[in-house]
């Protein structure tokens, strides 16, 4: 028996890049969230502009929706391709909805003649419009919510009013269909938010007092950048694309260096490119967050689809010996409050922090209840200098006060050659050690008092811990609610290096210990080991470009069972 | 004010005795005591290399860097407070070689920035190997038979992308490449000093002596705002020409940029506004 959220609907759309899914996608979203469900929404798109075969997933329910499904109840075919690309993701029970111009009825599919109502509409660019009204209809709703999300959608009056007739000609078209998803509408207003994971991220670096950010396009990590672009009004964001990542690196560094609070965003091959700006900022202490946004490698691999393949060169990029964070968020929540937290932390240790996300996490349209605005404004630790400021002060801590240039009467020197205290090149061998060993005393606080604990779900008392870092978190958490099982409990990391301290605890409380990783090697499994000596007994792995469904993981969680 | 403000004099200098690069520290030192720009509000932004170790001997900000990455923080420290005076120095193989690209974007961009560059034509800290301004027949030990590529001309590069100041000095001539640096940094936009300068140690061709001989100032008449004239005489591979080029006043980066059009605080002065963020969320989703 699996406890299946009782009402919701997994719906599924295919059709070629240029048609407009994701705008599809979103009004529809925007329209059952009107309503008062709960929704979420997976991108799936091939790495080319027109053509090709892209699809949407949105599921829609009366409880929190977080994680991908193979089970689809209704999957609207927008081009002749999506049958065929679609079919070994459609079971027995998917509704196949489709224009009978290009689908017949032998080949199951319910019509809904696209081409013809569109033209009644006024062009094919209302067909959206026209899917949105007949689903609303399948799910026993009038239009009213998809009216208000199509004024929240487009400006324009005359726009807005032909969509509406569109979605009216589809809900019309939908009569024989009324409610056959039926899904509770609340006519009370909602205002959950409805961001995709690209926005919280530009949203929880904003909280954490982004004003800088310099960057070279890249899939998945290009929407961060274009949304701090258009907060950079409101918010006073420097934004500057870079004409390569060398110089995105470089521009960051130099900016905390100034006293700004500057951020990277960047994907595997991009961040490949920093590994020496990383190592600058390490021996210059300077604070720098880094947004690695991941995707399936080697090389430019697979541009558009997802992978956690990325977590060891984010370990270990960068020459020398410095300390670094990495965090990886797997919840919107999470992603807005380590992008947050990142700025906190490589500013409280002067060290980089990684921000490790993927695709699936960016792409992915998220209903949230609310994300928290900080209690007071992040500010920087620097101080005005005196005089005789020493940039490299020694410490206890490993930490010297931060100066800036044009604040205080001392210089503020810093430098990528080894230095002395002033910040002045040296090869003294005594002082090489005292400055390596201030640098690496600096990593305690990453994981003691800055650090981000890992979060248990399920039973205390577990036998086996299922591991999870980044975005495969909520969908095995979705997967253990349905199951309940008594003696299984996942262990969630967002603090992926260096382990939080409490770490150790949990992982010797279990008996059996599986991690569970988007790529091909388990390279958090490895990690896991190296620095706890732990036994990891198995690993799920997936590495086909797409993330985990739940049923997937509910498989491997039954196959679990049978052996115990 | 005296150079002395901004030249150190207690410091173990890791240069050749002879070396251009003393020379060029003497001028730049002397330059911003006439310019009486505080120190405080001035940062040197170099890469590495032996002429990239300039900051290490002024007292003042400085952001020694990585080989070939001066401009970039440079342009963002600009970016982030627009009040510093700044200025990126590294030699030709850091500016040109590594930093290439950097420089082109960097001219394109048109920060208020000064960019000297110690041109040796050759790689001093490695131990001289060629660099892109090396002359073609110039041989070093791993250059055995020559240096065969084109050299690289920073000069016509700049003026074919209407760099905003361009021009070039020569260390032996210590009064004019004061004149031009204090012009280069009370210019407003990105300004190009490419500094001549020998390499007594690994550098047996283009020595003092050779500079003297092939370099003139630019003729009386010059017109810096005329782009092909800049561009032909910046070519001439014969006679280098020393003097300001090319100038023209356009609009400059960090003044163009939307965190500055309502608030021309420095970025470390400012806050984040919680109920704005709440407005941007409201909005987004
Ligand atoms: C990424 C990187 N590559 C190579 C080097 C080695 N390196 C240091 S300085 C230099 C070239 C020096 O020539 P130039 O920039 O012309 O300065 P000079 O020493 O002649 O003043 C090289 C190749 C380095 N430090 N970093």
């Amino acid at each position: 028996m699996t406890n299946r959220p009782s009402l919701q609907v997994n719906l599924m759309f295919g059709g070629e890049a240029g048609q407009g899914l994701q705008t599809l996608g979103l009004v529809l979203a925007r329209a059952l969230r009107g309503g008062g469900l709960h929704v979420f929404a997976v991108n799936e798109f091939m790495s080319r502009i027109r053509g090709g075969s892209n699809s949407l997933v949105l599921r829609a329910a009366d409880s929190p929706v977080r994680s991908p499904s193979d089970r689809i109840d209704c999957c609207v075919l927008l081009d002749s391709d999506a049958l065929p690309r679609l079919a070994d993701r459609l079971g027995e029970e998917s509704l196949l909805v489709g224009d009978p111009a290009l689908f017949s009825s032998e080949q199951g599919v319910t019509p809904l003649p696209l081409k013809e109502l569109s033209k009644q509409a006024g062009g094919a660019v209302f067909g959206n419009s026209i899917v949105c009204g007949f689903i609303l209809r399948m799910l026993g709703w009038e239009l009213a919510p998809l009216n208000t999300a199509l004024a929240h959608t487009f400006s324009d009056a005359q726009i807005q009013e032909k969509n509406r007739r569109a979605a009216q000609l589809g809900w019309e078209y939908a009569e024989n269909l009324a409610g056959r998803f039926p899904l509770p509408l609340d006519q009370q207003a909602h205002n959950r938010l409805l961001l995709d994971g690209s926005q919280v991220v530009a949203l929880g670096a904003v909280a954490g007092g982004c004003n800088f950010i310099s960057s070279y396009p890249m899939s998945p990590a290009t929407g961060v950048l274009i949304h701090l672009a258009r907060l950079a009004a409101d918010h006073g964001i420097v934004v500057e694309q870079a004409e390569d990542e060398i110089s995105a690196v470089n521009m960051g560094i130099g900016a905390w260096y100034a006293g700004a609070r500057a951020l990277v965003s960047t994907s595997g091959g991009g961040f490949d490119l920093m590994g020496e700006g990383l190592s600058l900022a390490g021996i210059m202490e300077l604070p720098l967050v880094i947004h690695i946004a991941q995707r399936p490698g080697p090389g430019t691999g697979l541009p558009t689809r997802t992978e956690q393949g990325d977590l060891e060169i984010a370990r270990y990029s960068g020459h020398g010996e410095y300390p670094r964070a990495i965090l990886a968020p797997g919840s919107p929540e999470e992603a807005y409050d380590c992008a947050r937290h990142a700025f906190t932390m490589a500013d409280a240790s002067q060290s980089p922090v990684l921000l490790l996300t993927d695709q699936y996490l960016l792409d992915s349209l998220y209903d949230i209840e609310t994300l928290p605005l900080p209690h007071e404004p992040p500010k920087s630790e620097i101080v005005a200098t005196e005089a005789n400021y020493e940039r490299y002060a020694a410490s206890a801590t490993g930490l010297s006060p931060r100066g800036v240039p044009g604040l205080g009467q001392g210089f503020v020197c810093v430098d990528s050659d080894e230095h002395d205290a002033q910040g002045r090149i040296t090869e003294d061998f005594d002082t090489r050690v005292a400055m390596v060993d201030k640098r690496m005393a600096k990593g305690r606080l990453l994981e003691t008092s800055l650090a981000l604990p890992p979060r248990l779900y399920g039973p205390q008392l577990y036998h086996t811990l299922l591991i999870s870092w980044g975005s495969t978190g909520p969908t095995i958490e979705e997967a253990l609610k349905q199951l309940a099982l008594p003696e299984v409990a996942l262990l969630h990391c967002t603090q992926v290096y260096p382990l939080p301290q409490e770490m150790a605890a949990y992982l010797e409380r279990a008996k059996r210990i599986i991690v569970v990783e988007n790529n091909a090697t388990g390279q958090f499994a490895r990690l896991l080991r190296a620095e706890t000596g732990c036994t990891i007994d198995d690993q799920w792995l997936k590495y086909n470009g797409l993330a985990f469904s739940v049923e997937e993981i509910i498989a491997s969680l039954r196959k679990e069972g049978g052996n115990e | 004010m005296s150079e002395h403000v901004w030249v150190k004099n207690d410091c173990d200098i890791a240069w050749c005795p002879g070396c251009g690069n003393h020379g060029i520290l003497n001028i730049l030192g002397k330059t911003l005591a006439a310019l009486q720009l505080p120190p405080q509000t001035t940062v040197l932004v170099s890469g590495i290399g032996q002429a990239a170790k300039i900051p290490q001997y002024c007292n003042t900000h400085f952001f020694n860097g990585l080989h070939g990455r001066a401009l970039p923080p440079a342009t963002a420290i600009k970016a982030s407070n627009p009040g510093l005076t700044v200025i990126a120095e590294s030699g030709d193989g850091d500016m040109y070689g590594e930093g290439g690209n950097h420089f082109l974007h960097c001219i394109r961009r048109n920060p208020n920035i000064t960019n000297i560059v110690h041109n040796n034509m050759v790689y001093g800290l490695t131990k001289g190997q060629a660099s892109p301004t090396s002359q073609q027949g110039f041989t070093t030990p791993l250059q055995i038979d020559g240096v065969v590529a084109e050299p690289f001309n920073p000069l016509t590069v700049a003026i074919a992308l209407k760099a905003s100041f361009v021009a070039r000095a020569y260390v032996g001539n210590p009064e004019q490449t004061q004149a031009i640096l204090q012009a280069a940094i009370k210019h407003k936009g990105y300004a190009l000093v490419d500094i001549l300068q020998p390499c007594v140690t690994f550098n047996k061709h283009n020595t003092y002596q050779w500079f003297k001989e092939h370099t003139q100032s630019l003729p009386e008449d010059h017109d810096p705002t005329d782009q092909l004239q800049a561009f032909a005489r910046a070519g001439e591979a014969e006679q280098l020409y020393l003097g300001i080029f090319y100038r023209q006043e356009k609009p400059v980066f960090e003044e163009q940029l939307v965190a500055y059009q309502a608030d021309k605080r420095p970025l470390f002065q400012r806050q984040l506004d919680p109920d704005k963020l709440a407005a941007s969320m409201q909005a987004m989703g």
